[in-house]
């Protein structure tokens, strides 16, 4: 089929011509009747890609799946301007960190004190209505950016935050004390500006220029609270 | 075709003349109706929204009134219609609400006709996590002073400390405009305030409060009750001035009631805030802290000590 639409087509050309003469023995439009209205061959193209998905194995489309998201991840952890977080979007990443964190940070199940440290579902709501909320406020001072495309912008950019937590839970199996604290500040102080640069870097273009500063903040007060959860935790 | 180029081509020279015959008529016409449009929120002395002294003035403003009431409060931009504010605007509404001055009616001056969302709702949110975070910090520094202390990250008080401020900031506004509007009748000149603006006169009165709650981590007593003193005292006072020419024409009686319930709210807010998460901790060493969490809400219902604020 692919081969019949990308031939140089009707019968009408694959004619006396030399140059053409070989490309008519390698063409079947004469075998297969080729019906139907004539497409362009980009559209036959991803037609075939849109119908062989079914047909490939379950590894492929994992595997598929899991290269966009480290493609993503790499375009967090190297933060330039560039349209990839936003044209491909997706939610896989910001869900696998978000369980990463909420698991990292929440409280053994064992210690039932009241003021501890947050569960798993207030770390989970606070990362997914902060993600919700900025992105209507954004949407709401008139940012010309997709729902889920800064849903998935502002979930990636949790990665940085992310490994200061596995770093942090290394750091605390050393013994406590003042240079454990400040060696653990420095690690989420860095990590926190590499996330807001990484936000920023994509979402800073699609609101209007009188407005980036308000759009912004929210930005920064989101991953502020989620590094004091990181910095303030304490293993039982 | 040579008859459509040729009056095609005609047109164009008309208007070519028409413009070159009246350059400067379109242009100032532009230029008139942006100061004019300023003109009319700015002339507000004593709040004459429908004046009649200027058919112009009131056919602008009544046709920005109809734009403003045309998208459905199920619509999106209904909603966007409330954060159509610029950085320069919001910077310029705290610095107004900061330095609150007798004559300077926050409401007039500073929205003019155009509440937002933004102020209230960003300024809330930080207060609260601002709170939660300054006061776990005062622990981590009584437990330096005194190991005894337990540490624990006391994630709670963020959900308390975003109750306690978006109840306060949204209920009590709501409250006020019920009331303002109840009183209506007896008011001619000043009409009431909408709800959003007194929303937005409360959001940003609590803008002060931000640096008073990182200024109580120092552990100087007399230190911390000045300067929440001083805060109260100028947001209280922030609020009494945007409220006073709207309240000014009623009786007595309510006008002093309505102030004074008013001032006596922000400062029970203001004294349970710095009660419940700024413990005085060195006075209980011994107790574990999940004992001492166990006494704010009483603390809240109880009266305050006497201020000075409403001087």
């Amino acid at each position: 089929m692919a081969e019949a639409a990308e031939s140089p087509g009707d019968p009408g050309t694959a004619t006396p011509r030399p140059l053409f003469a070989g490309l008519s023995d390698i063409s079947i439009s004469q075998d297969i009747p080729v019906e139907g209205e004539i497409t362009i061959p980009m559209r036959s193209r991803i037609r075939e890609f849109d119908s062989s998905t079914l047909n490939e194995s379950v590894r492929n489309t994992i595997m598929r799946d899991l290269k966009a998201v480290g493609k993503k991840f790499m375009h967090v952890l190297y933060p330039r301007k560039s349209n990839t977080l936003l044209r491909d979007w997706d939610l896989w990443g910001p869900l696998i960190l978000c369980v990463t964190l909420a698991l990292m940070l929440q409280r053994g199940s064992v210690d039932s004190e009241k003021d501890g440290g947050p569960q798993f579902a207030e770390v989970f709501v606070i990362v997914w209505f902060g993600a919700v909320t900025i992105t209507l406020n954004s949407k709401l001072l008139g940012g010309n950016i997709s729902f889920f495309q800064s849903l998935c912008v502002l979930g990636y950019c949790i990665l940085p935050l992310t490994v200061a937590m596995l770093v942090c839970r290394l750091v605390l199996l050393a013994e406590p004390g003042p240079i454990n604290f400040m060696v653990r500040l420095f690690v989420v102080i860095v990590m926190f500006a590499w996330s807001i640069v990484a936000s920023t870097a994509f979402l800073a273009d699609s609101q209007p220029p009188n407005r980036k500063a308000l759009a912004v903040y929210p930005v920064f007060l989101f991953y502020f609270v989620i590094s004091w959860m990181i910095l303030t935790f304490t293993p039982q | 075709m040579a008859a459509a180029d040729e009056l095609a081509f005609h047109e164009f020279e008309e208007a070519t003349n028409l413009l070159a015959q009246t350059p400067n008529e379109a242009t100032p016409r532009g230029d008139q109706l942006v100061p004019q449009q300023h003109v009319a929120v700015a002339v507000d002395s004593g709040g004459s929204y429908g004046a009649e002294d200027e058919v112009e003035e009131s056919d602008k403003t009544a046709l920005l009134q109809e734009e403003k009431q045309q998208p459905g409060f199920w619509t999106f931009s209904y909603y966007q219609s409330f954060f159509d504010v610029d950085t320069s605007q919001v910077l310029d509404r705290i610095k107004g609400s900061l330095l609150p001055r007798p004559g300077h009616n926050f409401v007039r001056h500073h929205l003019r006709n155009r509440p937002d969302l933004y102020g209230p709702f960003w300024i809330c949110a930080t207060l609260a996590f601002v709170l939660a975070v300054t006061g776990n910090l005062t622990l981590v520094l009584a437990q330096r002073r005194d190991p005894s202390i337990h540490y624990s990250p006391q994630f709670h008080k963020v959900t308390v400390a975003g109750t306690a401020i978006y109840c306060y900031a949204w209920l009590v506004p709501l409250a006020l405009w019920g009331f303002l509007q109840w009183r209506k009748g007896v008011r001619e000149r000043m009409g009431p305030y909408t709800f959003l603006e007194t929303v937005c006169v409360y959001g940003y009165s609590l803008f002060v409060f931000l640096p008073t709650v990182v200024l109580w981590l120092i552990p100087v007593p007399w230190l911390q009750w000045l300067s929440g003193a001083l805060a109260l005292a100028l947001s209280a006072a922030g609020l009494v001035f945007t409220l006073w020419p709207v309240v000014r024409e009623d009786t007595r009686l309510a006008a002093v009631l309505l102030l004074s319930v008013v001032v006596l709210l922000h400062a029970l807010l203001a004294t349970g805030c710095k009660f419940y998460f700024f413990q005085p901790l060195p006075l209980e060493p011994a107790a574990p802290p999940h004992q001492a969490t166990s006494q704010p809400p009483t603390v809240l219902l109880s009266p305050p000590p006497p201020r000075s604020a409403a001087a």
